[in-house]
Formats: C-alpha cells, sequence, structure tokens
C-alpha cells in the first residue's frame, strides 16, 4: 500500500517538473533570448535597405533566405561574399561557385561600401530575426462567411411560409364549406358585402369613376415609363468579380496611379484591363496580404486574411508562377473578369481623347473608385449623361497651335472667353454615332 | 337558357384571367427593372446593339478557337513603329545594354515632361518623387530594399534594359510604356539621379 503511494508521488513529482521543464523551455527560446536591440535594429535598417530586395529571412526570393545563414557559413567567407561575391568566385572558392550555381546565375550586387562591423550586425539580424511583441489578441476580423446575408433569406423564406400557409388555410376551409353543403352566395363575410356595396356606388358615381380611372392611368404610364428608361441603363451594377480584387487597397491605401494598371487609357480608345503580368510586377513579391487587411463585401460577407491570400493565390494561378521555387511554369489560365462598364456599338469613345487631351480625372465618370471594395458603375452611361458634361466642360486648347484658329472664331462667335465642348462640336450626333 | 348562362360564366373567367395576367405581366417588368439587384446586367433592348460583332481583341473565343491578340510574327516592325528590344534578359545582357545601348531622343524640355508624368505614375510608388528609393510602398513597408539612384552604377542604357525586363524584384514595365515613353523616362531617371548625386 505505501509503495503504491510512493510510487504515485514519484510519478506527479515527475510530471510537474516536466511541466516545468517544458515551459521554461518554451519561455527560453521564444522571448528570454537576450536580444541586443540597438544592433537588431540597426542590422534590421541595413537588411531593409540593402538585402530585402532579393533575400527574406524566411523564403527563397531573388537569392536564398536568410534566416540563421550563420549557422550554415563561416562568418569570413560570408563578409567576402557579402564584399564582393565576383572576387570570391573568380579566385576559385568552391561554395561561391556552387551557390552562384544553385541560382542560375543571378548576380548579386558587391557591397565594398559596408563595413565589418555592417555585416555583424546584418548577419545578427538575420540570426535573431524580428524581435516578437507581447501578442496582444488581435486576430483581426473573424471572417464570417455569411454573416448579416441571412437575416434577409429568412425573411423571405418566412413570407413564403405565411403565404403557402394562407392559402392551405384557404383551401382548407373552402372544402369544409363543400362538404357542409353551404352555398357561397348567401354568407358573404362583412367585409367582403362592404366592398361589394363600395364597388356599387363607386360605379355609380361618374366624378370618383374619371378620377380613380385618371389615377390608375397616371400610376400605369409612370410604372411603363420608369421600367422603359431603365432599359439599358446599368448605373450601380456591380457584379461578382472571379477574384475580389479591391480598388480600395490598390488605389486608395497604396495610392497606386490607375494608369499604372489601365495603361491604354492614355493612348487607346479603351482604358484596357491590365494583364496579369502587371498583377505580377508587385505581387511576385507580396504573395500575401498584411496580417489586419479586411475586405467587407457588398453582400455583408467580410474576407479576413486567410481568403484574401487565396485571391493572391488565383493571380498566381492565372500567371502560372510558383510560389515555392520562384519561377514561372508555363501553364497560364486568363482572368475572366466581368465587363462593368459597356457602351453600345453605336456610340463612339475615346478614353486618350478625354484622359490624356482635356486630362479628365478619371473619377469623374466612374467615381470614387478609390474607395470602392468592389467595383460599381457609377454613372448612367446615357447620352443626356455625356452632352450635360460637354456643355459645361471648357475645352483645354492650351499650347495646341492647330485649334488655336478655330478656337479664336469661336470664341468671338458665342463671346465666351473659353469655348466649352459643346461649341466646338460636341454635341454633334456624327461626332459620336457614326 | 342554361347555355346562356355557361356562356356568361365563361366570359366573366375569360375577363378575370386577363386581369390576372396583366397584373402578372406588370409584376415580371417591375421585377426586371425596378427590383433589379446590382449583380444581373439591367434589361438590354436589342443587344446585338451593345455586343459587338466583330471580334474582340480580348474576346475569350477568338477564330476558330485561338485567341485574336496572339504574338506577331517573330521579327515584325510595326508601321512607323521600331524593332523589337532584342537584348536578352542576363547578365551578360545587362552589360552590353549598359555600355552600348545610346538614347536616341534628344533630352528636350518636352521630353522631360513627358518623362516626369511618366515616372510619376509608374515609378514613383516605388522609387519615390526624388529617386531616392523612399516611395510610399517603400514607407508603408510593403516593398523593401529600394536602391537609392545614387548608389547604383546605372547608365542610360542599363536604366532602359531594367525598364524592358526588370531587375530583381523589379517587374517589366515595357508593357505600360511605348518606346519612345521609355527614353523619356530614362532621360528623367539621368536628371533625378544628376540632383541625388550633387
Amino acid at each position: 500500500m505505501k509503495s503504491v503511494a510512493l510510487h504515485n508521488r514519484q510519478i506527479t513529482l515527475f510530471l510537474k517538473s516536466f511541466t516545468f521543464l517544458l515551459i521554461f523551455a518554451f519561455s527560453l527560446s521564444s522571448y528570454s533570448q537576450d536580444v541586443d536591440e540597438a544592433r537588431q535594429k540597426e542590422g534590421k535598417k541595413l537588411f531593409k535597405s540593402l538585402c530585402a530586395s532579393c533575400h527574406k529571412l524566411d523564403r527563397k526570393l531573388i537569392g536564398p533566405a536568410l534566416g540563421g545563414v550563420e549557422g550554415r557559413r563561416e562568418n569570413d567567407w560570408l563578409k567576402a561574399w557579402i564584399k564582393n561575391n565576383a572576387e570570391l568566385r573568380a579566385s576559385g572558392d568552391a561554395e561561391a561557385v556552387a551557390i552562384f550555381e544553385e541560382y542560375k546565375g543571378a548576380n548579386m550586387s558587391a557591397f565594398p561600401q559596408l563595413s565589418d562591423k555592417n555585416i555583424d550586425d546584418i548577419l545578427y539580424y538575420t540570426t535573431v530575426g524580428e524581435i516578437k511583441k507581447e501578442v496582444v489578441a488581435t486576430e483581426g476580423v473573424p471572417a464570417q462567411s455569411s454573416g448579416s446575408s441571412s437575416p434577409e433569406w429568412i425573411i423571405y423564406i418566412l413570407a413564403a411560409a405565411i403565404i403557402i400557409a394562407f392559402l392551405m388555410i384557404a383551401s382548407l376551409l373552402k372544402q369544409v364549406n363543400e362538404l357542409k353543403g353551404i352555398k357561397k352566395a348567401p354568407s358573404q363575410s362583412n367585409l367582403k358585402r362592404d366592398l361589394q356595396e363600395l364597388w356599387e356606388g363607386l360605379k355609380q358615381n361618374t366624378f370618383l369613376k374619371v378620377l380613380t380611372t385618371l389615377f390608375l392611368l397616371l400610376v400605369g404610364a409612370y410604372i411603363f415609363f420608369g421600367t422603359l428608361f431603365k432599359v439599358g441603363v446599368d448605373e450601380g451594377y456591380q457584379p461578382i468579380q472571379p477574384i475580389v480584387f479591391s480598388h480600395k487597397i490598390h488605389a486608395g491605401d497604396n495610392k497606386i496611379d490607375c494608369q499604372y494598371c489601365h495603361s491604354s487609357a492614355k493612348h487607346s480608345k479603351h482604358s484596357g484591363i491590365p494583364s496579369v503580368n502587371v498583377c505580377m510586377n508587385c505581387h511576385k513579391s507580396i504573395s500575401e496580404v498584411a496580417e489586419n487587411t479586411v475586405v467587407e463585401l457588398e453582400d455583408g460577407v467580410v474576407l479576413g486574411k486567410a481568403q484574401l491570400d487565396k485571391e493572391i493565390a488565383k493571380v498566381y494561378k492565372a500567371a502560372g508562377w510558383d510560389k515555392e521555387n520562384l519561377e514561372y511554369t508555363g501553364i497560364e489560365k486568363p482572368i475572366k473578369w466581368v465587363r462593368i462598364h459597356n457602351l453600345p456599338d453605336f456610340v463612339y469613345f475615346n478614353h486618350s481623347q478625354h484622359v490624356t487631351v482635356q486630362g479628365v480625372k478619371c473619377q469623374k465618370c466612374h467615381g470614387p473608385v478609390e474607395e470602392m471594395e468592389e467595383m460599381y458603375q457609377h454613372s448612367p452611361l446615357t447620352m443626356g449623361w455625356c452632352i450635360d458634361c460637354h456643355r459645361e466642360t471648357k475645352v483645354d486648347l492650351k499650347g495646341n497651335e492647330y485649334y488655336a484658329k478655330i478656337h479664336e472664331e469661336l470664341a468671338h462667335k458665342y463671346g465666351v472667353e473659353k469655348v466649352t465642348a459643346a461649341q466646338l462640336g460636341g454635341i454633334e450626333c456624327g461626332k459620336c454615332h457614326y | 337558357m342554361k347555355k346562356l348562362k355557361i356562356n356568361n360564366s365563361q366570359q366573366k373567367n375569360r375577363s378575370q384571367k386577363l386581369i390576372v395576367y396583366s397584373l402578372l405581366f406588370t409584376a415580371y417588368c417591375i421585377l426586371l427593372t425596378a427590383c433589379n439587384d446590382k449583380r444581373t446586367p439591367q434589361l438590354q433592348y436589342m443587344p446585338d446593339m451593345y455586343e459587338s460583332v466583330p471580334y474582340n481583341t480580348d474576346g475569350e473565343i477568338g477564330l476558330k478557337g485561338n485567341p485574336v491578340n496572339s504574338k506577331p510574327v517573330a521579327g515584325t516592325i510595326p508601321r512607323g513603329g521600331h524593332a523589337a528590344y532584342d537584348i536578352a534578359d542576363t547578365n551578360e545582357g545587362y552589360e552590353k545594354a549598359k555600355s552600348g545601348l545610346k538614347n536616341p531622343f534628344d533630352v528636350t524640355e518636352k521630353n522631360l515632361e513627358v518623362g516626369k508624368k511618366m515616372y510619376t505614375i509608374y515609378c514613383i510608388s516605388c522609387h519615390g518623387k526624388k529617386g531616392d528609393g523612399n516611395g510610399y510602398l517603400s514607407q508603408a513597408d510593403k516593398f523593401a530594399g529600394i536602391p537609392n539612384y545614387k548608389d547604383r552604377d546605372i547608365t542610360e542604357g542599363s536604366i532602359y534594359h531594367v525598364l524592358i525586363h526588370g531587375k530583381n524584384l523589379m517587374g517589366s514595365h515595357s508593357s505600360q510604356l511605348t518606346y519612345k515613353e521609355r527614353w523619356q523616362v530614362v532621360q528623367y531617371v539621368e536628371v533625378l539621379r544628376a540632383d541625388l548625386l550633387k
């Protein structure tokens, strides 16, 4: 009996010490290491400005991952390599030639300006890495896949259920009545009788009759024409795109110029949808969104980091980019964007004429794109809308000698200082329809 | 007498049906347009006038299943255009462009003005207003390691080469700029570099 108790005590003691050890080891490895913050900072600064265009700590980029490189190479070798790798290779160093071959002859710049201390600082940074701050539990917004969109459905379902129930009750009552053999006509409900009386009264009063007819006709005409005028006008059209691309993040938060991606707007009729190589100019290195990035879609769906990283993966798939080995596989799959703005074929419109010649801001027609998480059509794109703008926009003819004389004559003719687009012929039918 | 009655009720039925159908039709019309949700396009009147009859250059279905905007035959020179850049994207190519490639355009105020305009659209995000590598994306910590122009030994040829092929993390920007615009950007970058070296 005693021995058993002793045995138990031994086990608990062992377990306790083991957990203690575990915790100790864990805390040691995570943050109790004495990190020389000043050195780390200095190294990080140098690393960010000189090395980061080709190296990351945790994964391969143009060159190898540098996290813990001190464990893999001699310090002297690293210094020689960083200061002038070409010289080291020329001296016949086998390791240097091997790594050069492994990265397909990618030339690393020489950094003769770095002192030994600088290099040691950089290497120190590669060894200790980022200093982990106390993780304040900010898990980001938990992504709800269908948060606020569910109540709408419930309402629809409820409405449908109520209607069905109502119909069922009505038919049941009817059947019951029929079974009972009660004739419909004599026993009308009060409401029905009242309505019938009202109807009879209405039929006899001519004034009311005309008034109601007029009212009904007007309402009908309003609905009818309202319907007709909406045909083909896609204001507010916001289709679901194959990739959740947020203009807010790109043009708004990161301040990338519209024409960086829509580069053909400056010379051509179309503003153009960027081909994937333009995406890859940045996304070659940006394979993940920042930690707290959130995109809220129109349906109330909120996408967090996990989902948005998948969206970037879609770009990689389209471009045929192998994220792990950092090379193009050659298997491409173009993205099928859904077109939003579409002028009919019988209208001629030219982006370059508006963007380059007149210098119209993109936002004038496309609205606050830099605030749109999902792109939608901001303007109606109707003829009246075009003409309104042409009537009030003064044409910028500065530095255009060809038009100088015409402008002078027109300005004289209309008695204005600056001619509007309309006065220059901007509302002639043949200008856009031919 | 009985027959007449049936006729009467039939007529009544018919008019009732008519009313119901017209109501349904109106509701349908309203549903089509007024209650249109944002995700579907509006009804189009004569869609053949909205959708292009000719092949779209970026059309999904091209000629016999092949895209119509395929690559031109090797060696094609567009009318009034220039031969394609043929220096390869290798270390040797870089050296060759650096020493041998020269700007065919004169440095004029107009060229520099266009160069600045293009630089402001295509380069400024990373390289910064002054070319010191301190653009907005660098400040926001999205991109790191963007060099200062003054720290790099670059020539007009090497700038053009890098603009065409990209280098390290920088991608090719040749599809976004025309032949002339590229050289104008090169001119402007050289001006920035000279200012930084002062």
